[in-house]
C-alpha cells in the first residue's frame, strides 16, 4: 500500500522565463495529473541556470518541462548540462521553434509545441507513470 | 426570459464574438476550463498578470526603439516573451502581431518594429477592454445566484 501511494507521487520542474507561462503550464499539468490520479508536486525555475542549481542542491524530478529561449542559460545549454550531471529525468522541450534538432541533440526525450494544454501533457504523464511503476517494482 | 438566462445568453454571444473576431482562441477556452471551486478567480488573476507584464514589455520595447542605435536583440527578446505569454493564455491577435514583430526585429527594420509595437499596444487595449466586459458579465451571473456556464 505504501509503495502504491508513493508510486502516485509525480514531481515536475517547470523551466520558463515568463511567469504567465510558468503559471499556466503548472495549472494545465496539475489538471492532467489529477485526471491520471497522480499526486503532483511542482517546482519552478526562471531559466536554465536555476534549473541546474536546483539539481546541484539535490532536487530530482519525474518530468522537466524546459523552455527553449531563456536569458542567462537557455534550454539547450541547461539540458546538456543536466545530462552531463547524470540527470535521468524525462526532459520535454516546450518550444514554438520549428527547428528542434539542436534541442533533441542536447538530450531531450520529447518536444511539445507551445502553447501547452492538458491533452499535450497527458501523454508524457502516462509514459512517465509506467516507467515509475517499473522503477518502483524493481526497487 | 429570466435574468440568469439573459446573462448566460449574453456571455455565450460575447464569447462567440471574441473567438470569431480572433481576439482569443481555443487556448483561452482551455484556460477557462481550469477555473474551479478552489480557484474561481484563476482566469481573472492570470489575465491581470498578463496585462501587467504586457504593459512593462511594451514600455521596454518603446524605450529600446527610441534609442539612436536600436538593440534589436533586446527588442526581440521582449517580443519573444510576449509571444510566449500571449499564446499561453490564448490572446491570438497579440500573438499574431508578435510573429510579424519578430520578423521585423530579425530584419532590423526599425519602422516595421515601431508599427508592430503600435499594433501590439492597440490589441492589448482592445483585449483588455473585451475581457473586462466578459468578466463583468460573469460577475453579474454570480451576483444573480447563478454559475458561470462551462466553456465548450
Amino acid at each position: 500500500m505504501a509503495d502504491q501511494d508513493q508510486s502516485n507521487n509525480f514531481s515536475v520542474l517547470i523551466v520558463d522565463d515568463d511567469r504567465i507561462v510558468r503559471e499556466t503550464n503548472r495549472r494545465f499539468t496539475a489538471l492532467a495529473g489529477t485526471q491520471k490520479q497522480l499526486r503532483m508536486e511542482f517546482q519552478e525555475a526562471k531559466n536554465g541556470k536555476e534549473a541546474v542549481y536546483l539539481h546541484l542542491a539535490g532536487a530530482s524530478f519525474d518530468l522537466i518541462l524546459m523552455d527553449f529561449q531563456m536569458p542567462i542559460m537557455n534550454g539547450i545549454q541547461a539540458t546538456q548540462l543536466l545530462r552531463q550531471m547524470g540527470v535521468k529525468s524525462r526532459i520535454v522541450g516546450v518550444t514554438s521553434e520549428s527547428d528542434q534538432q539542436a534541442f533533441f541533440d542536447a538530450g531531450l526525450n520529447n518536444c511539445i509545441q507551445k502553447p501547452l494544454n492538458p491533452a499535450k501533457i497527458a501523454e508524457f504523464l502516462i509514459v512517465s507513470k509506467k516507467r515509475k511503476r517499473i522503477g518502483t517494482s524493481q526497487a | 426570459m429570466d435574468l440568469l438566462s439573459q446573462l448566460r445568453g449574453q456571455i455565450a454571444d460575447f464569447s462567440a464574438f471574441l473567438h470569431r473576431e480572433g481576439f482569443v482562441d481555443d487556448q483561452f477556452t482551455q484556460l477557462q476550463k481550469l477555473r474551479d471551486e478552489s480557484s474561481p478567480g484563476f482566469v481573472v488573476e492570470v489575465v491581470s498578470l498578463f496585462f501587467e507584464d504586457c504593459e512593462k514589455l511594451v514600455n521596454n520595447m518603446a524605450k529600446a526603439l527610441e534609442q539612436q542605435i536600436v538593440d534589436f536583440k533586446q527588442v526581440d527578446s521582449h517580443v519573444h516573451q510576449l509571444k510566449g505569454s500571449s499564446s499561453s493564455i490564448g490572446a491570438a491577435r497579440i500573438h499574431n502581431v508578435c510573429i510579424a514583430f519578430k520578423t521585423c526585429c530579425e530584419d532590423q527594420n526599425r519602422d516595421g518594429c515601431v508599427r508592430c509595437l503600435q499594433q501590439v499596444n492597440h490589441e492589448c487595449i482592445q483585449l483588455k477592454n473585451n475581457l473586462q466586459t466578459l468578466f463583468k458579465l460573469e460577475q453579474q451571473i454570480i451576483a444573480a445566484g447563478g454559475s458561470i456556464p462551462a466553456m465548450q
